[in-house]
């Protein structure tokens, strides 16, 4: 190709005209180029647009809610009896909560199981159990909430000799096992991105297998392991569908694992079909708290970014 | 071509005339929770003829008003009007009935429940079936979310409310457990033993059990007859001798056509 516009370039003796022949060929190709670049920007754009927009509508129909309640009673109010008080402690609790259980049960299990993907399975057990991951991920999250309807719930119910299921504990084991495929693949990418050379060294002091896992893989392999914990928090805090059928939803403050509680996420997605006025409006403001903890979740993902991008 | 003009023309004066006979509105408005199916039937009235029907939901209370101040040509409310709250110049008739079944676990040895037992039960004061006669097990008050119709239903029946700085709000436990719609409720209870819930009449099956209230079974002929207590009649109320628009569309919800669809909307008819 290159070779036949060399050609045709070089027949035109007329220096004035190869000038023009090249800037029109200029001006033709920055057609497509212009097209493209416009093309990028309107994709890059749209992204923006619909995160602004959404924060747009979730502040403008939010605020008149905290307004009205308080922006200290909104959040520390127990109480959630609209239309009289809005009062989101114990969603924002619930939600902590159990993220935070999902997150202590399930990455231990996705870490160890990271190590192994990388370091210990043979070839073709480690092509079994990760599409197996895989699949876990592609799983609707409405699937994982009739799970623990059918499965977990009862299971609670007579394990601990309590009369409903539905309780924070069930909440915590779904969203446990929801996280898995996420903290497991970004923590098995990034032990396999720590450089062989560490391993071998390790291995040639005498160190042995465990040993060189748990002291030099798993601390130069951190940042990213960190990365994928936040991200799998992040998908625990924002599920909504699996929690709603196994939570129990009660308004409530829980005093223990045992006892039915409701995410902010549900107190949205129950409430919303129905509510107007102030009531519709608070339902936003638990969008707003939500938001809030989503962005400073992605924060800590950039800080820890920033980290691995410097060591 | 003159074919063309001409049948353009009449098509034209045919669009015109259909909007310049397009007649009267006739206005409804009162209890919320009637709004909605007032609306179902508005609609389906509206296809048949070419009255507006204006359906505005403001509230019994004013529903009420609005008949006797003649401010809507039609009053909705969902709770029984006295004569006296009226006047004598307006009537009123039962348009719908619409009753909320109690149920448990098919293994739950209850079988009658007092109103009051019920209403403890939601507030968190009754919470061990032993105290309503059952066995010694925990009770499982399952509701249907805030702004729920039936919730609402079952809170103004049951005088589950209470005040708070002056707003009514629920007075059901915040320990109750929580589900979306009729079909949540009745797999949790047909799944828990110890689990209570209430659900629109038309949802009962075999999967759960629903109660007696004071001895009398959940059916729509003891509804009908008014014995089952969790059970509200919906109000129309008008003027003696209503505008004619307003009385047609009273006579189109009474007909047969009008109860059948207050039927398949889930509500029980009155003929």
């Amino acid at each position: 190709m290159t070779d036949i516009i060399d050609t045709q370039l070089a027949n035109l003796s007329n220096k004035k005209e190869l000038s023009q022949e090249l800037k029109r060929r200029a001006m033709r190709t920055d057609y497509l180029g212009t097209f493209f670049k416009y093309l990028f920007f309107l994709s890059a754009f749209i992204g923006v647009l619909s995160v602004a927009t959404i924060g747009y509508f979730l502040f403008y129909e939010g605020i008149p809610a905290i307004k009205h309640a308080g922006l200290i009673e909104f959040l520390s109010g127990r109480e959630w009896l609209p239309p009289a008080l809005y009062g989101i402690a114990s969603m924002i609790v619930a939600s902590l909560v159990s993220s935070l259980g999902a997150v202590i049960i399930g990455v231990p299990i996705a870490i160890l199981c990271a190590v192994f993907l990388a370091e210990i399975a043979p070839k073709w057990l480690a092509n079994l159990v990760r599409p197996a991951i895989e699949l876990l991920a592609g799983i609707p999250s409405v699937v994982y909430g009739f799970f623990g309807l059918v499965i977990i719930v009862p299971a609670i119910q007579t394990l601990f000799n309590i009369p409903a299921g539905s309780t924070l504990l069930a909440a915590i084991i779904v969203l446990s096992v929801m996280i898995l495929p996420t903290v497991i693949t970004i923590a098995e990418t990034s032990i396999r991105a720590v450089p062989s050379t560490y391993k071998e060294g390790a291995l040639a002091l005498g160190a042995s297998q465990v040993y060189t896992i748990f002291k030099v893989i798993l601390p130069a392999a951190r940042s990213g392991i960190l990365a994928g914990i936040v991200l799998g928090v992040a998908r625990a805090v924002g599920e909504t569908m699996a929690i709603i059928m196994v939570m129990g939803n009660a308004p409530a403050m829980p005093n223990s694992l045992l006892e039915s509680a409701r995410s902010l996420t549900a107190n949205i997605a129950l409430e919303m079909s129905y509510a107007t006025g102030m009531h519709a409006s608070s339902l936003y403001a638990t969008g707003i708290v939500l938001l809030i903890f989503v962005m400073l979740l992605n924060a800590c993902l950039l800080y820890l970014n920033r980290q691995r991008a410097y060591s | 071509m003159n074919n063309k003009i001409f049948s353009s023309i009449s098509a034209l004066s045919l669009l015109l005339s259909s909007a310049a006979i397009a007649g009267n509105t006739v206005t409804v408005s009162g209890s919320t929770s009637v709004t909605g199916l007032m609306e179902v039937l508005a609609e389906t009235y509206q296809l048949q003829q070419n009255d507006y029907i204006e359906v505005q939901g403001t509230g019994s209370g004013a529903g009420i008003r609005a008949a006797k101040e003649g401010t809507s040509m039609i009053g909705m409310s969902s709770r029984p009007v006295a004569t006296d709250e009226l006047g004598k110049d307006v009537q009123q008739f039962v348009m719908a009935l619409d009753g909320i079944a109690v149920a448990v676990n098919n293994q739950n040895p209850i079988k009658n429940l007092s109103i009051e037992q019920v209403k403890a039960i939601y507030t968190g004061d009754i919470n061990n079936w032993s105290q309503v006669g059952g066995d010694d097990q925990a009770i499982v008050a399952v509701t249907r979310e805030v702004g729920s119709g039936t919730r609402g239903a079952f809170e103004d029946i049951m005088g589950l409310t209470r005040k708070i700085n002056d707003i009514t709000v629920t007075a059901i436990s915040a320990r109750a457990q929580v589900q979306s719609g009729n079909g949540s409720i009745k797999t949790l209870v047909a799944n828990n033993s110890a689990a209570i819930g209430f659900i629109s009449l038309g949802s009962v099956d075999e999967s759960l059990a629903a109660l007696q209230i004071e001895g009398v079974d959940a059916t729509k002929a003891n509804i009908q007859t008014g014995d089952y207590g969790i059970a509200r009649p919906f109000v129309l109320m008008a003027a003696n001798s209503p505008e004619p628009e307003a009385q047609q569309f009273i006579d189109y919800i009474m007909s047969s056509e009008g109860q059948q669809v207050i039927a398949d909307h889930g509500y029980i008819e009155v003929k």
